[in-house]
């Protein structure tokens, strides 16, 4: 058996879990202090994504990576194709989870008591130790949470993957993929392998998810010593 | 020392219009929940940005809209104590103190929280996280973080607010103490009236966004300027009034006639009298029958371990239990000395007890 589709995925959701968790946070973090109509349109874009079916995503992905779509001139000016490429395949599953990552880090930042914000300013901290020393250390779990979403919803994605990477075997090919081509040519037990792998590796992450979240919630209180 | 504040900011159901001047003395600011107290102590931390107007720290300008000048909050060199503290929950006490002492090398930081624990008696509890503080001790590591980066100006919201009886007298030690070695300005916001007079010597008492009464305290007790700054100071009889004669009133709502101690220059509206002034009369004293007396009807009363509030009708007997006139507050024992004299009682509305209110 070619196992190259499970370290594909493995790579690709790793890498797109990474991505979409720096562009998340720095969006939520962005969008912590803002209010008005702009920002209600902005996270509608934002959010996006989550709603439109992902061979739209993937369109328009492959309609701005393309030859001539405006990202996709600008990198072939420097020797790059996106296009059928792994590289696609991160930027695919990173653009599907971003909107995971990004309401988790906000709920995240949003139930932080913004005191401790205004605290630390009147104790002379700059934005970015406010940031980095009350806001993220007391948001961490609910970013953990969307990080770990971000990886599942990531490992599952197809319909803009095939769109933007196109389906090259050891090379595009996830697991997701790897099934409907297997399903496709009749292979129904390399199919039924592949889906034994996805569930089992989904489960493994969302009963961790879910063990630690109540393993959060017995121990209580977290900052002190029993 | 001083601070010098000038705001404007039009909030949501009235407009905050607020100038003075703070020395080195701790001031009271005084008023009811939603008289934008909060607010202005916000707007001077630099955590609100007014419409308009001017905010001086010794001669360093905070805030100038005409100048289009205003330095952040982080620049501001202002302790701000948070009415629920804002400990933060994933520091310890000894790291939260020293929190706003970043830019000092570590040793300076240990030495200054050292010291600043000892004198706020938390020395034991510097690894203590705060949620395994009680109320006192959370409000004493805030003080301390507070004070740690040498604040040019210290702000208070409803310090004592969150903590209940015994703590409350405790913490206001404390604060005494603290103020007294501060010696700089000192705003203190409140909605209780004791605490305000107990920890101010300046007072400012806001409604609605505007200054209703400012300076000593002890002037602003004994004479309101205004029924309201009266009501907000404990005062709890008001009967519109009518000057009759340079020395006479009447008091339309107690249907009245009352002497007053001072003539009266300017025109009168209101005459208010605090409940513990009036002053009931033993039925044989000569008094009774003379000016400023009158027989009265117990409607109402109500018990605290030590007092009694009586709610009084004056003239005539009335069945219902909201027509009374005044307001009365004496100590049980003399309670329990007149209570068991027949009705009509006396009492007397002194001269010199009477507050005029001008128009």
């Amino acid at each position: 058996m070619d196992w190259s589709p499970l370290w594909i995925s493995i790579a690709t959701s790793l890498a797109a879990t990474f991505v979409t968790l720096a562009v998340g946070l720095a969006a939520a973090a962005w969008r912590q202090h803002r209010r008005g109509p702009a920002i209600a349109l902005v996270d509608g874009i934002f959010l996006l994504p989550l709603v439109l079916p992902p061979t739209v995503v993937g369109f328009l992905l492959l309609l701005l990576f393309g030859r001539n779509g405006p990202l996709g001139a600008l990198l072939s000016k420097l020797d790059a194709t996106i296009v059928f490429s792994w590289p696609a395949t991160v930027i695919a599953a990173a653009v599907i989870a971003f909107p995971l990552m990004y309401l988790s880090a906000r709920a995240a930042l949003e139930q932080v008591d913004s005191h401790l914000f205004e605290a630390a300013r009147t104790l002379g901290a700059s934005e970015w130790r406010v940031f980095r020393e009350v806001a993220l250390p007391l948001a961490w779990p609910g970013i953990l949470a969307g990080t770990i979403l971000s990886f599942a919803r990531a490992l599952g994605e197809f319909g803009a993957t095939l769109m933007l990477a196109g389906n090259i075997p050891g090379k595009t090919e996830t697991i997701p993929i790897a099934i409907y081509f297997a399903v496709e040519a009749g292979d129904r037990r390399g199919a039924l392998a592949w889906c034994a792998i996805d569930v089992a590796i989904s489960l493994v992450l969302l009963a961790g998810l879910y063990g630690w979240t109540q393993a959060q919630g017995a121990t209580g209180a977290r900052w002190a010593r029993r | 020392m001083s601070l010098e504040v000038q705001v404007t900011k039009k909030l949501r159901d009235f407009t905050l219009d607020v100038s003075f001047r703070a020395d080195n003395a701790p001031m009271s600011i005084l008023g009811p929940s939603g008289a934008g107290k909060t607010m202005l102590l916000r707007c001077i931390a630099g955590l609100e940005r007014p419409d308009r107007g001017r905010i001086a720290l010794n001669d360093r300008v905070l805030f100038d809209s005409e100048r289009q000048a205003q330095i952040p909050v982080r620049g501001r060199r202002i302790g701000l104590l948070f009415q629920h503290y804002a400990l933060l929950p994933h520091r310890t006490v000894e790291e939260n103190i020293a929190f706003g002492l970043h830019h000092l090398p570590v040793t300076d930081r240990a030495l200054r929280a050292n010291a600043l624990m000892g004198r706020t008696h938390l020395a034991g509890l510097r690894s203590q996280y705060p949620r395994e503080l009680s109320g006192g001790e959370q409000q004493r590591a805030a003080l301390a973080r507070a004070l740690a980066i040498e604040p040019e100006a210290l702000l208070l919201d409803e310090p004592l607010s969150a903590l209940d009886t015994h703590l409350r007298s405790q913490m206001e030690a404390q604060l005494q103490e603290t103020f007294a070695a501060y010696r700089r300005p000192t705003l203190l916001v409140t909605h209780n009236m004791e605490e305000a007079y107990r920890l101010g010597e300046q007072l400012l008492v806001l409604s609605r966004g505007q200054v209703s009464a400012s300076g000593a305290k002890e002037e602003i007790f004994r004479r309101p300027p205004t029924v309201e700054v009266a009501r907000l100071t404990g005062c709890k009889n008001f009967s519109r009034a009518r000057v009759l004669a340079p020395g006479e009133i009447e008091a339309v709502d107690w249907g009245c006639r009352l002497r007053v101690a001072h003539s009266i220059a300017r025109p009168v509206s209101d005459v208010g009298i605090r409940a513990h002034h009036v002053d009931f009369l033993e039925s044989s004293d000569a008094s009774v029958g003379s000016e400023n007396t009158f027989p009265c009807w117990l409607v109402l009363s109500s018990e605290t371990p030590f007092r009694i509030t009586l709610y009084l009708r004056l003239h005539e007997q009335s069945g219902n239990t909201a027509g009374y006139h005044l307001q009365a507050e004496v100590f049980k024992e003399k309670w329990e000395r007149f209570r068991r004299q027949p009705l009509p009682w006396h009492v007397r509305l002194s001269a010199e007890s009477l507050v005029l209110f001008p128009e």
